[in-house]
Formats: structure tokens, C-alpha cells, sequence
């Protein structure tokens, strides 16, 4: 296999992280492999969203090395902005840019991030809007949207981009129950059509459908790291099996 | 009520409007620099953003004032106007007066902004930062912008402060409408009362206005959530 291929697309290496004295990421070693979609589970607390937050560095780590694309991120400043261009992150809370309107966030970065030309951006924006089914939100603001929409444009901000990864930080969390599918369905189609993902979420039927691999967290730790299959069936660690009793039980 | 047209009111009140409208530039301006700088994540700009906010914001105006006619004209020697000008006095103590004011304004218009950028969700710099942007694009592109329009109401009680405060700028002996108050009353000193009430309307009349407009401005531009 060439090089350029073996290399992940996501590599975490003896990955430290204190909160004052919280130790909420302990030695975590992970590579993503291009093409992947690792959905990352565990009990509230366990680490997983700051773990998806250490990737583009929202948040700084304390010891140990991340690789992007077999660069390792670098310190605040314009490489690390290079950086984050190509990595697409999605919020639990949206954070689309309330000022402006669909359309226009969208469009934002492709033009003052990578220099495209209004025009080209707007189109390309409006086939990507229309990917994620609310092309006739467009010229809408973010208030003016429903939850599942506003994450749904926010995914389309992110793609615009044209990432080599995509981070969801559980994205249907702060969605209503019947806004969840139709965020989770355009990340499906994400999935088939063979983007690397890493996906912090609750949803354990979209783990079951989309993900090529589940990371079961606990307190820091990477605790199983299994296929869906495997995970759900037959969980090897007493906290993953005390963890799926307690959320398919119902 | 004749002795009124003795007196240029209506000029004097054009050098408090151009007093005003001249420094609330400047103020703007130095405002959204400053509180760029103590929002900024290097220490050093950010210590020296506040300690110039603190120094100025706590010093009375008329010390700030007349610190530019004796500090920066008289014992530095900066002039403002050419001093080929037969105006030369009145340009340069107008121009001194503009800059002190602005000076002075701009430390509430940068605590103003500095509360507005506070307000705004640390989502939207999350995002702006996770799609790639620099952190000057963040602040100009995402923060400053929901931080101004949130800040459009407070912003109008520091522009009517300043229209008052202008007329410190007689301390210099600018000729703006309490300068011209002084000489009426000086002049006519059996109306004074009367004298009184027309420059206090005068005011009224400048500021009233400038809160109804923000007012509305404040509604119009405000960021939904």
C-alpha cells in the first residue's frame, strides 16, 4: 500500500487533558483510518466531546501528540487555521452565525478562508443546501429555522469547506425527537458516500447503521474499540455492558 | 427675546454638533481598537488595553481636556492646524478638543463593545474558528458584529454623554454653545434664566433625537437567537 494511503487520517497518541484537576482525557491512543466513520459512545462525563474537541483544537491538550492528515496540529496562529479549514466540525448547539443568513454562512469561509469567488461560492453553496434538503431557507436567518434545519445548514457550513474529516460533537442532542432523523440522515448519506467521520452521539441506532467502528468511553478512558456488531452483541467490559443496559433498556 | 439675535446661537450650537459628530468617530474607532485589544489572547495587549481604560476612564474630562492644550500643544508642541493660519488658535484648541474628547469617549465605547462581544455565545467564535478563519476574521467577521449590534442601545447613552460633554471643550476656549451661554450671561445679566433654558433646549433638541434614532436602530439590527 503507498504511503500516502497508510496514512490516518486521524492519529491520537498518548493524549493528556486535565480540567484543573479533572483528568477527563487519560492516555488516549486513536487512529482513524481514511474513509472511516467512528461513532464515539459513553456515559455523560466520560471525555468523549472534549475528545472530538482536541482534533481541530478548540481545546489545547495537556501532553501527548495529534496528527491530521500525518501533520501534527499546530499552535494557535495561521497553520493551525489551515488546519481546521479542512477539518468540518458540527456542534450540539449549531452555532451557526446568528447574524447572518443560511446561505450566507454557508458561504463564509469558502470566501475569506479560501479565497473562492463570491459567485462560485454561492452556487456551490445553494447545491449544498439543497443536498441537506432546505434550499428554500436559504436566504433565511438562523432563529427564523427549526432545530433540525439550523443542523442541517450548519453540516452544510462545514461540507463547504470540502473537509478530509468531519467531527460531530453530538449533533442531535439539543434536537426535538422528531428533528433527530432528518440530521441523522443526511449524516448517513455522509457515511455511504465514504467521508471519514468521527461522531460523538447518543443515537445508537445511527452507531448500529452507519458507524465502521464504535469507541466506548468511560471516565477518560478508551475503554472497548470494536465494530457495531461486536459492541452491541457482545460487549466485553462490565462498563460498556452496565452502559447499553441502562440506554437500550428502555 | 430680541437680545437673542445679538448671538450667534445657531453657529455655536453647529461647533457642539461638529464637536460631537468629529469625536464620536474618533471614539468609535479607538473604542472597537481597544476593546479588540482586551479581548485579544496576548497578555501584553491586553494589559495595556485595560490600563489605558482605566487611566482615562477614571480621569476627569476637563483634566483630559485641558491636558491636551497644556500637555500636547503647549509643553509638546504638537500642533493639530497650520500655524501659517490666521485661525491658527481656534483651529488647533477645536482639533485638541476633538482629539481629547475622543480619547476620553473612546474608553466607554470600548467597555460598551467589551460587554456586547461578552454577550455574544462563545459558540459563534467556536464556529467561526472551527471553519478556518484567523483570529482577527473571527473578531471582524462573527464577534464584532452580533457585539456592536447588541451594544446599539448603550452605545446611544455614551453619544449623548458625549454631546454634553463637549462643552468642556470651552475649558480650551472653544466656541461652542456653553461657551457662548457664558458671554449671554455675562452680557445680559437680567436674563439669565431665560439664557438658561434656550441652551439646555438647544441640547434637548440635539440629544433627544439621537435616543429615539438608536432606539429604533437598536430594534432594527438586534441578533435574534
Amino acid at each position: 500500500m503507498p504511503a500516502a494511503e497508510a496514512t490516518p487520517m486521524i492519529r491520537m497518541v498518548g493524549v493528556d487533558k486535565f480540567f484543573g484537576r479533572l483528568h477527563v482525557l487519560r492516555n488516549i491512543d486513536l487512529v482513524v483510518p481514511r474513509g472511516q466513520v467512528v461513532v464515539v459512545l459513553g456515559p455523560s462525563g466520560s471525555g468523549k466531546s472534549t475528545l472530538c474537541r482536541t482534533i481541530n483544537r478548540l481545546e489545547p491538550i495537556d501532553s501527548g501528540t495529534i496528527e491530521v492528515d500525518g501533520h501534527p496540529l499546530p499552535a494557535e496562529g495561521r497553520a493551525l487555521a489551515r488546519v481546521r479549514a479542512d477539518v468540518g466540525m458540527v456542534f450540539q448547539s449549531f452555532n451557526l452565525f446568528a447574524h447572518k443568513t443560511v446561505l450566507d454562512n454557508v458561504v463564509l469561509a469558502p470566501v475569506k478562508v479560501r479565497g473562492t469567488a463570491p459567485a462560485q461560492a454561492r452556487a456551490a453553496g445553494m447545491e449544498l443546501l439543497a443536498r441537506v434538503g432546505i434550499v428554500d431557507q436559504a436566504g433565511k436567518y438562523p432563529a427564523q429555522l427549526s432545530g433540525g434545519q439550523q443542523q442541517r445548514a450548519a453540516i452544510a457550513r462545514a461540507l463547504a469547506m470540502r473537509p478530509k474529516v468531519m467531527l460531530f460533537d453530538e449533533p442531535t442532542s439539543a434536537l426535538d425527537p422528531e428533528m433527530v432523523t432528518e440530521v441523522l440522515d443526511v449524516m448517513t448519506t455522509l457515511a455511504g458516500e465514504g467521508m471519514t467521520m468521527l461522531v460523538v452521539t447518543h443515537e445508537m441506532g445511527f452507531a448500529r447503521r452507519a458507524a465502521d467502528r464504535v469507541v466506548f468511553m468511560a471516565d477518560g478512558d478508551i475503554v472497548e474499540d470494536a465494530t457495531p456488531e461486536d459492541f452491541f452483541t457482545a460487549p466485553r467490559s462490565a462498563r460498556a455492558r452496565d452502559f447499553l443496559g441502562k440506554i437500550l433498556s428502555h | 427675546m430680541d437680545f437673542l439675535g445679538r448671538y450667534d446661537l445657531l453657529g455655536a450650537f453647529w461647533v457642539t454638533v461638529q464637536l460631537t459628530v468629529l469625536s464620536a468617530c474618533g471614539a468609535v474607532v479607538l473604542g472597537i481598537v481597544l476593546a479588540a485589544m482586551r479581548v485579544s489572547p496576548v497578555p501584553l495587549m491586553r494589559a495595556c488595553g485595560a490600563a489605558y481604560v482605566n487611566v482615562v476612564r477614571n480621569t476627569p474630562l476637563t483634566l483630559v481636556i485641558i491636558g491636551t492644550s497644556l500637555g500636547l500643544y503647549q509643553t509638546l508642541g504638537l500642533t493639530l492646524a497650520s500655524d501659517t493660519s490666521t485661525e491658527f488658535i481656534d483651529t488647533n484648541n477645536f482639533r485638541l478638543a476633538v482629539l481629547g474628547l475622543a480619547l476620553y469617549t473612546g474608553t466607554f465605547v470600548c467597555e460598551a463593545i467589551r460587554s456586547g462581544v461578552n454577550a455574544v455565545p462563545i459558540g459563534q467564535a467556536e464556529a467561526a474558528r472551527a471553519v478556518g478563519l484567523r483570529f482577527g476574521q473571527v473578531l471582524r467577521i462573527v464577534v464584532l458584529p452580533q457585539a456592536i449590534r447588541s451594544v446599539v442601545a448603550p452605545l446611544a447613552s455614551v453619544l449623548i454623554a458625549l454631546t454634553k460633554n463637549t462643552t468642556i471643550a470651552s475649558a480650551i476656549g472653544v466656541a461652542e454653545a456653553s461657551l457662548l451661554m457664558k458671554e449671554m450671561l455675562e452680557n445680559e445679566g437680567d436674563k439669565g434664566i431665560l439664557v438658561f433654558t434656550v441652551v439646555a433646549i438647544g441640547f434637548v433638541v440635539l440629544t433627544l433625537p439621537v435616543g429615539v434614532a438608536l432606539g429604533w436602530l437598536a430594534r432594527r439590527v438586534g441578533v435574534k437567537r
